[in-house]
């Protein structure tokens, strides 16, 4: 695929006309969203952490709604929140921040395990510990469907195993996994359970998850908030076990420093109100009815086509990772530019050139894995945005096969 | 006149309402909201262009090329990953950094000391100055880095850092600064200044909250480490999805702070001392921080013989602080103060007045006459 220089005079198009089927690597931040942190830029704008005066205890205030909108969702206490940059802080702070403390005790727990579809930020902490700290990452198998196989997780568990870190929802093929069993598993062996639940709030309701595990990752721009911020649930037994990541001021408890940016945190609180609501549900459902349309309407194009991981049930209500037969997926999504945006997977691994560990855990062959399309939908993807798109797609592949003949 | 009076701009700044239009044009549906790192499409490449332009206006304030900018959620990220980064990378060794450095740099070098680096810390003068030579006295043969602020945030206090980073390069150590509170106010040079490292904030420049950057530069040995693992973002240096509207805000903010540069420091100066000016002559009145070498917005002021927590609470018309906003949870003095030799009754008695872009006149001329009368009634009442 050939990208545009990013040099010169810019893009001139505007996005109205082109379809946005990427909602899996980051949303739009809703209007309400943009609304509700308008105020905290310019007017409402002093330092939570003024304890001097009124303008900051005001600021100190609504940075504690937030946190309360977004504990309320997950079914947590506002104390137990900690922001951060966004789930790669989190994911980092969770998994570096209690081994190394462990470390630090001589804690006889010395081994980690993740599952081998978690995002690279989780793979790559793991690996900074083995590297460093002298733990030992393994890697629990998923099957064909991209979930975690129980008994396989069984196998691995221990009285010497630290940490489980497990995703809810996987970003490139959708799998949801059981939490609640896979916790009973995790918490029977005394292991810590760190959920990243980046995915989760589009695809399912959140509101007792906090009770199943002992941290959780949350980003604020895969949730119709803001980008630049996220949270990692802590529970508040756990708290005085992790090490921070950032030093200095003594912010969030000492556990994660830096001013806090009111406008990030009001916006993902909101958009934490609006996930909790019963309105996104019915969003939910929505997603899905028009996913699974859009689904059947690929399987009927003439191009021989694959859905790649589990069925259409116990899958992100927004996710299609997809395949055409023959047909390599950055040479689709070349073509398909600029009317249809979609992407081969993970955005934060892109750039680097290799197939996805993702689909090679849930057994693709290379050549499936070079075709997979990630399609993700969102709430506001309308019927009409479905039928461009899927004859956007057929004239692309008319185009690159008569181009490959 | 909006109250209280805003006097606390060395706390954070307000966002320039041309920056917030810039940065609310990346956020929603109809703009450019993408995920810059995502290479496979329109939105994609928009969102890149955009982040990429905005490191581009943050080297240019500082002189520096784009890639040696690596963002960040702020300067408190950054002061870590300069100090860890270097520290760790390097292995073992010594590290220098002034005692009145920001808590960002302070925690940091503890943290380092405890996992078994040796610490030096420089003391300032009276004025909250770190001299060159005491620092020359602290380098060692196995010093790795030295870290010494542009511009203290209590006092105001502006650093030779040019002189330091002189000493540094010659020494072969490498030099970070943290110039949270001179970008803007200051002119500042990578390259004349012969720094390896330098930590910016944005909401301190008329940007947004949870943005910052630090500058590396290009080739720098040992390659600082990077502590947050993932995506291999930032040349490695920093993973995670960078927020499109929160670096644009920031650029925004540089290109702002580099045109305001010759006019706007000359001005807030003149307010601010038109403020010492006016309460100047209170009894038991003092400077805290260097008469002339301060940046323009800082005026940290002693009322000797005041209880600094009664004054705090008289003086409701303004908000102004009583110390660094980041330990002020805490009730000891202020360390900075303690530093320079101020004793603690005094420092107990300390405010900062910060003033900035929107002071106005009009606030300054009522500030004074707000500060006389509170201090004069507490003063009666004392008696």
């Amino acid at each position: 695929m050939v990208k545009k220089s990013i040099s010169g005079k810019g893009y001139s198009m505007r996005n109205k006309d082109l379809i946005y089927f990427d909602y899996q690597a980051t949303t739009p931040v809703s209007d309400e969203v943009l609304r509700r942190m308008q105020p905290y830029f310019a007017e409402s704008f002093a330092n939570p952490h003024s304890s001097d005066h009124a303008l900051g205890w005001h600021s100190a205030t609504v940075v504690e709604r937030s946190a309360q909108q977004i504990a309320s969702f997950i079914g947590a206490d506002g104390d137990e929140i900690i922001f951060t940059s966004g789930a790669t802080e989190s994911n980092n702070l969770a998994i570096l921040g209690l081994a190394k403390r462990a470390a630090r005790m001589n804690s006889p727990r010395k081994r980690l395990l993740c599952s081998a579809i978690e995002h690279k930020c989780v793979l790559s902490a793991g690996r900074a510990l083995e590297d460093q700290y002298g733990f030992t990452l393994d890697l629990i198998p998923v099957d064909q469907n991209g979930l975690i196989v129980p008994s396989e997780l069984d196998r691995l568990l221990g009285e010497d195993v630290l940490l489980v870190s497990i995703m809810a929802v996987n970003n490139e093929v959708g799998s949801i996994q059981d939490i609640t069993r896979l916790s009973e598993a995790i918490r029977g062996c005394g292991a810590v359970f760190h959920c990243d639940a980046a995915q989760a709030p589009i695809a399912i309701p959140l509101e007792s998850l906090a009770a199943q595990v002992d941290m959780l990752s949350l980003s604020g721009h895969k949730m119709y908030g803001p980008k630049g911020i996220g949270c990692l649930y802590i529970c508040r037994d756990l708290q005085d076990q992790i090490e921070p990541l950032i030093y200095g001021g003594g912010q969030q408890n000492g556990i994660r420093s830096g001013t806090l940016p009111t406008p990030l945190c009001v916006g993902f609180g909101a958009a934490a109100e609006y996930m909790s609501s019963p309105m996104a549900s019915e969003k939910r459902a929505e997603l899905r009815a028009r996913r699974d349309r859009f689904v059947d309407m690929l399987v009927d194009l003439p191009w021989s086509g694959e859905l790649y991981g589990g069925g259409l049930e116990n899958r992100h209500p927004g996710n299609i990772s997809f395949g055409f037969k023959g047909f390599d997926a950055q040479d689709v999504l070349g073509a398909l530019q600029p009317n249809l945006a979609a992407s081969t997977g993970s955005a934060c691994t892109s750039g680097i050139a290799e197939p996805s560990h993702v689909l090679k855990a849930i057994g693709l062959s290379t050549e499936q894995a070079e075709s997979a399309i990630r399609f993700s939908i969102g709430f506001e993807t309308s019927d009409s945005a479905i039928d461009h798109a899927v004859e956007l797609l057929d004239q692309a592949l008319k185009r690159l096969s008569s181009v490959q003949r | 006149m909006r109250k209280p009076v805003y006097l606390d701009y060395a706390a954070t700044t307000p966002v320039d309402p041309a920056v917030a239009d810039q940065m609310a044009d990346c956020l929603t549906r109809d703009g450019r909201f993408a995920n810059p790192a995502s290479r496979s499409h329109l939105y994609g490449w928009q969102a890149e262009e955009a982040v990429e332009r905005a490191r581009l206006q943050v080297a240019e304030l500082i002189n520096a090329e784009g890639r040696e900018v690596i963002w960040t959620s702020g300067a408190t990220e950054a002061d870590n990953l300069a100090l860890k980064g270097v520290m760790q990378a390097a292995g073992s060794g010594h590290l220098v950094v002034s005692a009145i450095e920001h808590k960002a740099v302070l925690d940091t070098a503890g943290w380092l000391e405890q996992q078994g680096f040796d610490v030096t810390r420089v003391k300032p003068d009276q004025s909250g100055r770190v001299a060159v030579e005491q620092v020359a006295r602290a380098l060692r043969e196995d010093t790795r880095l030295v870290s010494v602020m542009h511009v203290n945030n209590e006092v105001g206090t502006v650093n030779d850092v040019a002189a330091i980073g002189a000493l540094c390069r010659e020494q072969g150590v490498l030099f970070h600064v943290d110039a949270v509170q001179s970008v803007g106010r200051l002119p500042i040079d990578v390259a004349a200044m012969q720094i390896d490292l330098l930590a910016l904030s944005a909401h301190k420049m008329y940007g947004p909250k949870g943005i910052g950057a630090l500058y590396i530069r290009r080739g720098l040995t040992p390659r600082p480490q990077a502590q947050i693992h993932g995506g291999g973002h930032e040349q490695g240096y920093r993973s995670g999805t960078l927020a499109t509207h929160q670096c644009v805000g920031m650029g925004a903010a540089a290109e702002l702070a580099r045109q305001h540069l010759e006019c706007e420091p000359a001005r807030v100066a003149e307010l601010r001392d038109r403020l010492w000016d006016g309460i100047r002559d209170l009894p038991g009145v003092q400077l805290n921080g260097h008469p002339t070498a301060r940046a323009c917005g800082h005026l940290n002021v002693g009322f000797a013989g005041q209880d600094g927590e009664a004054l705090m609470l008289a003086l409701r018309e303004l908000a102004v602080a009583t110390g660094s906003a980041c330990t002020s949870a805490s009730m000891e003095p202020s360390f900075v103060l303690r530093a320079m030799g101020v004793p603690d009754a005094l420092a107990h008695a300390s405010l900062r007045f910060s003033l900035g872009r929107y002071t106005t006149e009009e606030e300054i001329e009522f500030a004074i006459g707000h500060i006389r009368q509170v201090v004069t009634s507490l003063s009666q009442a004392a008696v």
